[in-house]
């Protein structure tokens, strides 16, 4: 999973769908999230990430970044890789 | 050096359901092959691309398609006398007809121009769409043409609501129920006249295309946009340019298989399932071209190129993520030159 290729995220995080012409802001937790999926790490690995760096545990953060995953996936905005 | 030439066209109704004469002047007067001279062809005195700065030289009130063919270009043939014209551009789906149809007299005159063929022209007209569709192997919407407020009752047995209601030419409207059907189709047949088109309405993302044939086959070029802000009209108040590839196939398909000529403006339906239903083909290039040309092609000057038999290479390539907010200005102008137009139709 990683977001495709031609959707472009500004410094200020701000994001643009070239195909659907939409554009999106998130904020710097997003955008860091987002620059994980960009180096391709698995969910694991950010999940782990995410928590070591904020005070915030695995379960409540894993609620809200997979809230986070589906809202891009509807956006169509993300590639869909089969992790294993 | 530029070379000179004097375009008229029409369009300069640039309110709030433009005309497409004020952005194709603009692109032309952004040319770096020609210093034009423009006419500008009024159908109505308040027609603001008349009074506007920078964008007509000379203004021509001309009479209605309606009153007549013959009778609008034996107008334009008697400015063409006093006034000489190089490349004539119509820019209304209501008048192409007449000056498709007058295209050797014209030619003859000395006035060029690149317009459809009438069998494209009525190929793609909105009550033939879905036999277009068909022949072309194209997703489209069901659609019926009727003339008869009677047979307005009928439409349950082959829609479901709500549905589109069109005019032949412009206007479009949603209606949930039959009561609001009869509704649109008076409006409509009272402005457009009939038939009145009845289409399948498609839910999704409204997206268009802005493309140049070249007659032959070829694609001279072609901009996708989504409407990011609509009017009440159905009109792009603003538009982002696209990278969608899909369209452009779609695009290039579809002036191939017709070999196109001339502008054209492909309204598209993107539904939930991202498939593409064509649900309009207008003959003419549309009046957001101006971000086109502001993506990188100009296609009006493209168009007066080929009106001349000049080679035109296709553009490659155009800006994606270009956007194009539309506004509204108060002109102030003067009685006297509103009063010279009216009187002696031309200032």
């Amino acid at each position: 999973m990683r977001i495709k290729k031609n959707i472009a995220i500004s410094d200020t995080g701000f994001i643009f769908n070239p195909t659907t012409g939409d554009s999106y802001s998130i904020n710097q937790v997003g955008q860091e999230i987002l620059a994980y999926l960009g180096e391709d790490k698995s969910k694991d690995e950010i999940v782990s990430l995410m928590t070591s760096e904020y005070d915030i545990d695995a379960p409540s953060f894993e609620k809200y970044f997979f809230d986070f995953l589906s809202m891009l996936r509807q956006f169509e905005l993300l590639d869909e890789i089969n992790e294993n | 050096m530029k070379t000179k030439i004097t375009v008229a066209l029409t369009g300069l109704n640039n309110v709030d359901n433009p005309g497409p004469g004020v952005p194709v002047i603009r692109g032309i007067r952004e040319s770096d092959l020609f210093e034009p001279r423009i006419i500008g062809l009024a159908y109505e005195n308040l027609e603001p691309g008349i009074y506007m700065d920078g964008v007509v030289d000379k203004t021509y009130q001309v009479p209605y398609p309606s009153e007549g063919s013959d009778v609008l270009v034996n107008r334009i043939l008697e400015i063409h006398r006093k006034d000489p014209i190089d490349v004539l551009i119509p820019n209304f789906d209501a008048e192409l007809y007449a000056f498709m149809r007058s295209e050797s007299i014209l030619e003859k005159a000395g006035i060029k121009t690149f317009l459809p063929t009438l069998e494209q022209f009525e190929e793609r007209h909105k009550t033939n769409l879905p036999d277009f569709g068909e022949k072309y192997g194209l997703e489209v919407p069901f659609s019926k043409a009727i003339t008869r407020i009677d047979e307005i009752e009928k439409l349950k047995d082959e829609f479901e609501y709500p549905l589109m209601v069109k005019g032949k030419f412009y206007d479009a409207y949603l209606a949930y129920n039959e009561e609001q059907v009869r509704m649109n189709y008076n409006k409509i047949s009272a402005k457009w006249g009939l038939p009145v088109i009845i289409q399948e309405f498609i839910k999704g993302t409204e997206v268009n295309v802005v493309a140049l044939g070249d007659g032959k086959g070829n694609i001279i070029g072609a901009v996708p946009m989504r409407k990011q802000y609509i009017t009440d009209k159905g009109k792009a108040w603003s538009g982002i340019t696209l990278d969608d590839e899909k369209m452009l196939e779609l695009t290039r398909r579809i002036i191939k298989a017709m070999k196109w000529r001339g502008g054209m403006e492909l309204e598209l339906v993107k539904s939930q399932k991202n498939e593409y239903y064509i649900i309009e083909i207008n003959p003419r290039i549309p009046a957001w071209v101006y971000l086109a040309i502001g993506a990188g092609q100009n296609m009006p000057e493209a168009l007066v190129k080929l009106a001349l038999g000049m080679e035109v290479k296709p553009f490659e390539k155009y800006e994606v993520g270009k956007m194009f907010i539309r506004y509204s200005y108060d002109l102030i102008t003067d009685l006297k030159e509103f009063e010279k137009l009216s009187t002696l139709g031309e200032i």
